[in-house]
């Protein structure tokens, strides 16, 4: 349903990896048109030119980073893995558990072109020497399932996946894991116990799961796209994958990188990775009805609130990360001039405590807390100190604090929206202080 | 209930009554099918609530302890995960459930409107079945379609831009 709104015309296997196969009126690439336009092509050369160990280093080279949004080279996680002759081979499984706000690239890539990142997969298992692939799907992708059941059966009917893959001795294959709801899914640890169908807690980290991931093996867990970037650096090389960025960025290949909220054409565009926030909002025909861009986040709302004058950068993790924000998934958020930050941080801040798993204590009890002080500023009703509060929470929800990546992520939009817009949330400090905020949090209120 | 074994698998003699409730055939062979999939059972617990739900609309009490015996695992385990996940329904919801996106590039898309906008229409709060049990309304977490919102998935179906004035006729295709 969402659309990468470059025609196909302007679309090209050396410039366009990811994009360059997908029909203008968004139907699925199938087996026979994938396997014409060099579609497995890659799994051959690795099972012929490849070991695991030259394959991941060939991966490592071309430093692709993790597309999930923690911008972790993947090919340094695979050589992290624990394998070899004498080791137990585990599992590779595809994060497609997209749930970030803001963020619909994996839909497209799944719904449009499932034997891409299949490819992806087959050469991160041999890559890892993993017995068994697991694409954990969100539930709620529906057309993302049908898409990818109908690519897993048409590839193992042609030997790509299966016992003996394409008569190479080496046995692999895939099945569709698909999930239940709750955003802590995409954790990686968590998602490896909703694979193994426990609640979805984090797991204490180490062992990483590159020890001890599912079921006790080593598990390597990579971001759909990222595993879609796979098949074109072996096509080409990890040379190639570096110069598809020029001198734009020091990471590599391209990005889905996309514009949601209130402009005139909202969509995605694969482009050049350390393209501008400026030429993405360019391309997405600017701000609609005559309004002013106020402020944006960078990929996803575990990531902090910019401003319009960092619209210049590079759009890349090192870049964006030197700001204090991340570049998270790379898909840009927009507010307008007439929307309200402490309404948008309070939407946020309800999103991240409804989604807290409840497994450790400052995420659980500290997420509801800034709901509740949020929303009393929003409805004008705070009193001195709640904005200091609010600060010092997310200081005490930031890195280090909690078993997951989840309440700082929490943290980051709201210490920015404060940092940058203080004035608004200003503005809703009017009673004096006392115990106004005393009453105990209603359960159920988020 | 008795201890019995099942394709290779040794179930569980379960305490807990099922209320009378019985496991479909069908729903038992493709709960076994998806074990299959994996090294262990309690894997396909989360696709067995699922398979269950698709027929009964949600997941009845009873169910529980069918699915744990089935796969041979605890009844807490499946439980637990059961009241875990947000798209498992542990009480009955209307023939159709709208999932309406609150994340926030639908909340900058004004959803809030569009919800209001259900919430008059159906006469009912988020969280509520209409009573004809026609519609449940729920919120959801980003549907991952922010270039369309607000969004909405009625049952398989996404839809987006939904504005407030379309509902009426969007949900003459829900009988």
């Amino acid at each position: 349903m969402s659309r990468i709104l470059q025609p196909a015309s302007e679309r090209r296997a050396e410039t366009h990896p990811l994009t360059w196969r997908l029909h203008d009126d968004q139907s699925p690439v199938l087996l026979d048109e994938y396997r014409r336009t060099q579609g497995y092509e890659a799994v051959t050369k690795a099972l012929e030119q490849y070991t695991y160990e030259t394959l991941t280093e060939e991966v490592k080279t071309a430093n692709l980073r993790g597309r999930g949004g923690a911008g972790f080279s993947a090919g340094f996680k695979w050589s992290l893995t624990v394998k070899g002759e004498d080791k137990p081979r585990g599992y590779i499984v595809c994060n497609a558990d997209e749930m970030e706000p803001g963020t619909f690239k994996d839909r497209l890539l799944m719904e449009q072109q499932p034997h891409l990142l299949i490819e992806g997969m087959i050469l991160a298992g041999f890559a890892n020497r993993s017995k068994q692939g697991y694409i954990f799907l969100r539930g709620e992708y529906h057309r993302a399932a049908a898409s990818i059941q109908r690519a897993l059966a048409d590839a193992r009917a042609e030997g790509w996946l299966g016992a003996n893959v394409r008569d190479s001795g080496w046995d692999f294959d895939i099945a569709l894991h698909t999930g239940a709801g709750r955003y802590i899914c995409g954790e990686e640890t968590a998602l490896i116990n909703s694979l193994e169908g426990k609640r979805a807690n984090p797991r204490a980290k180490p062992p990483f799961p590159g020890q001890s991931g599912a079921w006790g093996l080593p598990t390597v867990v990579n971001n759909v796209e990222t595993l879609c970037n796979v098949p074109g650096i072996v096509n080409n090389g990890a040379d190639w994958f570096q110069a598809l960025s020029g001198d734009l960025s020091s990471d590599g290949g391209t990005k889905l990188y996309g514009v949601s909220g209130k402009v005139e054409n909202p969509g995605l565009w694969e482009l050049p990775m350390g393209t501008t926030g400026n030429r993405i909002l360019e391309l997405a025909g600017g701000m609609r009805d005559g309004l002013t861009l106020k402020s944006w986040l960078p990929g996803g709302g575990s990531t902090g609130f910019l401003l319009p004058e960092h619209l210049e950068l590079a759009l890349d993790f090192d870049t964006i990360g030197k700001t204090g924000s991340r570049m998270g998934t790379g898909l840009l958020t927009v507010v307008a001039d007439n929307q309200s930050m402490v309404s948008l941080t309070r939407n946020l801040e309800e999103f991240f405590a409804r989604e807290s798993c409840g497994w450790c204590t400052p995420c659980r009890d500290g997420l509801p807390w800034s709901v509740k002080l949020l929303r009393a500023l929003e409805a004008g009703e705070g009193e001195p100190g709640d904005i200091e509060l609010l600060e010092q929470m997310a200081r005490d929800l930031g890195p280090g604090k909690t078993f997951c990546a989840h309440a700082p992520g929490a943290a980051m939009p709201l210490a920015s929206a404060i940092h940058y817009f203080r004035d608004e949330f200003e503005r809703g400090v009017t009673r004096p202080k006392g115990k106004a905020h005393a009453d105990p949090i209603p359960v159920g209120s988020v | 209930m008795t201890s019995t074994t099942t394709a290779g698998t040794t179930t569980m003699t379960s305490t807990i009554a099922s209320d009378g409730f019985t496991l479909d055939p069908a729903d038992r062979e493709a709960i076994l099918e998806e074990r299959a999939h994996y090294p262990y059972p309690q894997a396909a617990s989360i696709e067995a609530l699922k398979i269950v739900q698709k027929r009964h609309g949600h997941v009845p009490d009873g169910a529980i302890p069918a699915i744990a015996e089935t796969l041979g695992i605890g009844v807490a385990d499946v439980e637990g995960v059961a009241t875990f996940y947000s798209l498992i329904f542990r009480q009955p919801v209307g023939r159709h459930v709208i999932l309406i996106c609150d994340s926030s590039s639908c909340f900058l898309t004004d959803y809030e409107e569009l919800r209001d906008a259900f919430i008059a229409h159906l006469g009912i709060g988020m969280g509520q079945t209409t009573a004809d049990g026609r519609f449940t309304l729920l919120p959801v977490c980003c549907l991952g379609a922010c270039d369309r919102g607000p969004t909405i998935l009625i049952g398989e179906d996404l839809h987006g831009p939904v504005v407030p004035d379309e509902i009426p006729r969007l949900l003459e295709g829900y009988s």
